[in-house]
């Protein structure tokens, strides 16, 4: 589903080149949910704008569903983001402007649906996240968990093929991020593909499997457990 | 996807009405301002008679010679405005082109047969039939008088609507007498509304005024003696009275002739050519053939048609209008900049540079739209303005028509579209990928 191999991201000045991603390889498969962890500065959220399509890499290659994304236009990068990534965010990002039916409405637009389909869509995601009863309700009437939900639900609409959630109960109390979690789990027990970034080991230990980046790279947690650790102290 | 835009943009401007309404404001000053000047330009530059202003042409015959012009030998751009009854009986004797006209300005002291109204004055001009058909004046009742009328020097008169509805009421006056200057003449046409603007066939007096109220034969006129009320220019000295002005080289007639092809117009500024030497020989003029033949649109040029003051008035009030639009450019960037955090999410949902681009252009077609209208109330309130504080002539030119109208809307929103293309340009670079990272 999502095939990164020795893929680099640096980040140039006239004085310096500084790596956010160096040799990074990393492989998920249909229906994994893979949580990627690491201490703040380590790349994961650089990994999660290049595999979103929003940033470009410096070497490497990087394959989606198995479509190679290297030199693809703007046009056919954003093509391919409406059609097989849905994302989720840390702050949610709902567009405050616009109600919850018609934020949920946004990549469905972009894809040149039409209104009964999306319409259709729409009730179906917000009937999935629980709360076809706030289709008309704007973001700021909404808690927190409920926003958040919002967004999931904006994700799963168009039907996307990888979710891609950057720490998303990162704003979120207890009993909401609980919630929220528990979502994600379920959209992946009915075959979603989850890339989960958190720097929470307790939502990390919730994902099937687990990948450390430390310094831009991927990190072996049995091979190297001293610099797991020493990383984590860092936090 | 042009409803959705559209459906964005109304709902971006509710988000932050100061800004929206700092930013329409500025357009709408700006377009008033402008606009405002550009309406009294537009009138005072107009083609009074486009259907035929190729085909109209006015001679100018040099018939003081070159010391009393004060002009370089063979410089034919500065000709006395107006010429001679000598010239004008001349020209109208030749009879070289389809229609021609001499004319003057005059005017009558009209008592109104009905006792209850007090006598008044009323400017006419005296012209040859010809100047009706010539200049497609159109007719309420009745029709022109006829050649032979201009040959029988008949007390015929032409009058405008407006006049036929003060003295007559309204009803038809055709064949109704008139008393102007203690003579009786007969109405056989009223005019309909017919105000060229300018008014071309006469520059040299009240060129924005209204048309004459009554229109009577050359002929006639002159057996008349009927005074110039027009721009009488001499050169020396002559006979005292009528008879000395009538054969002075006193320049107050014009004159106009209906040339429908270039080849016509050749044939005439051949045919002035050789009457002008014809002077010469005759021992009239003691200097070489100088005449020029001008259509309606060079006329208007030449004779300065637009005052000065209003072109610099149009520069001054477009410059302001630039000003207006940088600022509308400064606040529109910061709203888009300040929306960075949307464009990056739209971005991430699939959004192309082409969808913010357009969501962003119809955003600030929107403003232009609402300034354009903003500004065409302000255009409205300026004119108003002009009008309290201009002459009457002045103030005629101080009407929006619905090219003005649509000029308005049309410029609020190309200009602010332009204005917002910087902005939008930076919006569509926004990188989405630093902005999530930033939050």
């Amino acid at each position: 589903m999502l095939k990164m191999t020795n893929l680099s991201k640096a980040y140039r000045t006239e004085v310096v080149e500084t790596y956010a991603l160096r040799d990074f390889s990393i492989h998920v498969r249909e229906g994994e949910f893979v949580a990627v962890t690491g201490p703040s500065g380590s790349g994961k959220t650089t990994f999660l704008t290049i595999a979103g399509l929003l940033e470009e890499f410096s070497g490497g290659d990087y394959q989606i569903d198995g479509a190679n994304v290297r030199g693809l236009s703007d046009n056919q990068r954003s093509r391919l983001r409406n059609e097989k990534i849905g994302f989720i965010f840390q702050a949610f990002n709902l567009i405050p402007d616009l109600n919850v039916a018609d934020n949920v409405d946004v990549p469905l637009r972009y894809r040149g649906l039409n209104g009964p389909e999306r319409r259709r869509r729409i009730q179906q995601s917000l009937e999935r996240v629980g709360l076809s009863a706030r289709a008309r309700h704007y973001p700021s009437e909404l808690s927190g968990g409920q926003q958040q939900r919002v967004a999931i639900a904006r994700a799963l609409a168009g039907t996307p093929r990888l979710l891609l959630a950057d720490e998303p109960t990162g704003n979120l109390d207890t009993q909401m991020a609980r919630g929220v979690m528990e979502l994600l789990e379920e959209l992946h027990r009915d075959g979603a593909t989850i890339v989960m970034v958190t720097h929470d080991p307790e939502l990390a230990i919730r994902a099937q499997r687990e990948v450390h980046i430390v310094d831009g790279q991927v990190v072996d947690l049995m091979a190297s457990p001293r610099l797991v650790v020493g990383a984590h102290a860092q936090l | 996807m042009f409803a959705y835009y559209l459906g964005l943009a109304l709902r971006s401007l509710k988000r932050n009405v100061v800004l929206t309404v700092l930013m329409i404001a500025a357009i709408g000053v700006g377009i008033g301002a402008s606009m405002t000047t550009l309406t009294v330009f537009r009138a005072m530059s107009g083609d009074p008679i486009p259907q035929k202003s190729t085909q109209l042409f006015t001679p100018q015959i040099d018939n003081w010679g070159p010391t009393q012009q004060h002009v370089v030998p063979g410089d034919n751009e500065r000709l006395q405005s107006q010429i001679s009854y000598i010239d004008a009986v001349n020209l109208m004797n030749a009879r070289p082109a389809r229609r021609q006209s001499a004319m003057y300005a005059t005017g009558f002291a009209l008592t109104p047969a009905n006792p209850q109204l007090l006598p008044f004055q009323v400017e006419a001009r005296a012209a040859y039939a010809d100047f009706f058909p010539m200049f497609d004046v159109p007719f309420h009742y009745g029709a022109p008088w006829s050649g032979a009328d201009d040959a029988a020097h008949a007390d015929v008169v032409v009058i405008t609507r407006e006049l036929n509805d003060k003295v007559f009421g309204g009803v038809n006056s055709v064949g109704k007498v008139l008393n102007l200057d203690n003579h009786d003449y007969r109405v056989v046409g009223v005019v309909d509304k017919w105000e060229p603007i300018p008014k071309f066939y006469d520059l040299n007096n009240a060129k924005y005024g209204k048309s004459e109220q009554i229109f009577l034969p050359f002929t006639r006129a002159i057996d008349a003696h009927l005074e110039s009320w027009g721009n009488v220019n001499c050169s020396g000295h002559g006979k005292p009275g009528w008879e000395g002005r009538i054969e002075s080289e006193c320049i107050w007639m014009q004159f106009w002739a209906e040339l429908p092809t270039a080849a016509d117009a050749a044939r005439y500024r051949t045919f002035l050519n050789n009457y002008a030497a014809e002077q010469q020989h005759s021992g009239r003029f003691n200097w070489p053939a100088h005449t020029r033949l001008r259509d309606v649109r060079e006329w208007l040029v030449n004779q300065h048609a637009v005052m000065n003051e209003v072109r610099i008035l149009v520069l001054v009030s477009f410059s302001f209008l630039f000003v207006c639009l940088l600022n509308a450019m400064g606040l529109m960037l910061a709203k888009i900049m300040g929306r960075s955090g949307d464009i990056s999410v739209r971005r991430a949902l699939g959004a192309n540079r082409r969808a913010v681009f357009a969501q962003c252009l119809i955003e600030a077609g929107v403003v232009g739209l609402a300034g354009g209208l903003l500004g065409l109330a302000l255009t409205a309130l300026g004119l108003v303005g002009l009008r309290s504080l201009l002459s009457d002539e002045i103030s005629r030119l101080t009407h929006l028509n619905v090219m003005d109208v649509s000029l308005a809307v049309a410029l609020g929103v190309i200009a602010t579209i332009i204005a917002g293309l910087y902005p939008t340009w930076r919006a569509v670079h926004v990188q989405p990928a630093w902005q999530l990272k930033a939050q």
